[in-house]
């Protein structure tokens, strides 16, 4: 039973709230799509290795996209590429997650302005949560944005009160604790870090 | 083990003056201009006969010479056995660009010529599968055209920055 191995006197009961389980279970055994598209997956590969050890974390590599939590997009997207992304992500379960790793699934990265072939950010096509900067990003760096989006599952909410369509700013309260809330968009709020996570996704159906 | 010039001699003896060009390059190195329509017959005349056999086509690639609207395919050839080498160019207008394949001499041709097919529009007559090979299928345009125009969308994403 390792590290609870007779910690407790009576019946092993532990009361905990539902969406805390929930999220715990499903933060702790992230298992990622592999997209390795250019030397990022290099990186993403060493992540995976033995020195870095995603394993620890209970991120395994899944290399189907039904049974996959989340998708590493690691490296240069083209746009005959999106395509197939935009398909793959589809056909992944929910709750699913994007992290795109490295400059050019950011934004395009070295190829903004002469590539013709390159999306210009993975974002364009599926909605991110996690970006993770670098070119490539080193391990600690990809494994700092599973941490953030373990965070950011942890923070996932059963009850009612938070509308995904309204504005969201997110609060670092240090350690794992992290507050968020729904805001009016004011312009005070257009300088604090907003996130439109539905909105983004509902402009770029319409093309905007 | 031939020259350039010594290649030269014999396929205007094989083909005619009129067929082939030798365009001495102090610089690089000579190369030889043959015409597009003949290109199959001297590749096949080039790697079976006895003291030639080039038998390894190291590069086929695309050339867009905008100044003069022309396009051009330029073979690299190499001999394993006689350790020879030789650069065989072909040059057409941009508006009729089309010569015959040599995918049936050298079989590695074959991804070559759809890669000067996708980037610069050349069509290989007698190729077995003229597919783009870089871009996508419905893509429009050849990208490494000197006068290419990029195109604003595609299938809905935008591909300006």
């Amino acid at each position: 039973m390792g590290l609870l191995d007779k910690k407790y006197q009576d019946s092993n009961i532990i009361i905990v709230s539902l969406e805390k389980a929930l999220n715990w279970a499903r933060k702790s055994s992230l298992w990622y799509m592999q997209f390795g598209l250019a030397c990022c997956a290099i990186e993403m590969m060493a992540t995976a290795a033995s020195r870095y050890d995603f394993d620890r974390f209970g991120i395994i590599p899944r290399s189907s996209p039904r049974q996959a939590d989340v998708m590493i997009v690691a490296g240069t997207v083209t746009l005959k590429m999106a395509t197939r992304i935009k398909r793959l992500y589809e056909q992944m379960s929910e709750p699913r997650y994007v992290i795109s790793m490295g400059s050019c699934s950011n934004c395009g990265g070295p190829y903004w302005e002469h590539g013709y072939h390159v999306l210009k950010g993975v974002d364009r096509v599926v909605p991110v949560d996690v970006y993770v900067p670098g070119c490539p990003p080193r391990p600690e760096a990809l494994l700092q944005g599973f941490l953030h989006l373990q965070k950011k599952i942890m923070n996932e909410t059963l009850v009612v009160g938070i509308n995904p369509d309204k504005p969201v700013v997110i609060q670092d309260k240090g350690g794992d604790q992290i507050d968020i809330a729904n805001v009016d968009e004011t312009d005070e709020h257009k300088t604090a870090q907003i996130e439109f996570p539905q909105q983004d996704v509902k402009r770029k159906k319409e093309g905007a | 083990m031939k020259t350039t010039e010594e290649l030269h001699r014999l396929l205007s003896a094989q083909f005619g003056d009129e067929t082939c060009e030798l365009k001495p390059d102090e610089k690089v190195e000579p190369w030889i201009v043959v015409k597009p329509e003949v290109i199959r017959d001297v590749a096949k005349f080039l790697r079976d006969e006895d003291g030639l056999r080039f038998d390894c086509l190291m590069c086929l690639s695309g050339v867009h010479y905008q100044k003069e609207n022309e396009l051009g395919v330029t073979y690299h050839l190499f001999s394993t056995s006689e350790k020879h080498k030789l650069a065989l160019k072909v040059i057409m207008p941009e508006d009729n660009a089309q010569l015959p394949s040599v995918e049936q001499i050298w079989k590695t041709a074959d991804w070559y010529e759809r890669e000067a097919f996708d980037m610069f529009g050349i069509r290989f007559d007698g190729h077995p599968d003229p597919r783009r090979i870089l871009c996508p299928d419905d893509w429009e345009g050849h990208p490494l055209r000197k006068d290419y125009q990029v195109q604003e969308f595609y299938r809905g994403m935008k591909v300006e920055y």
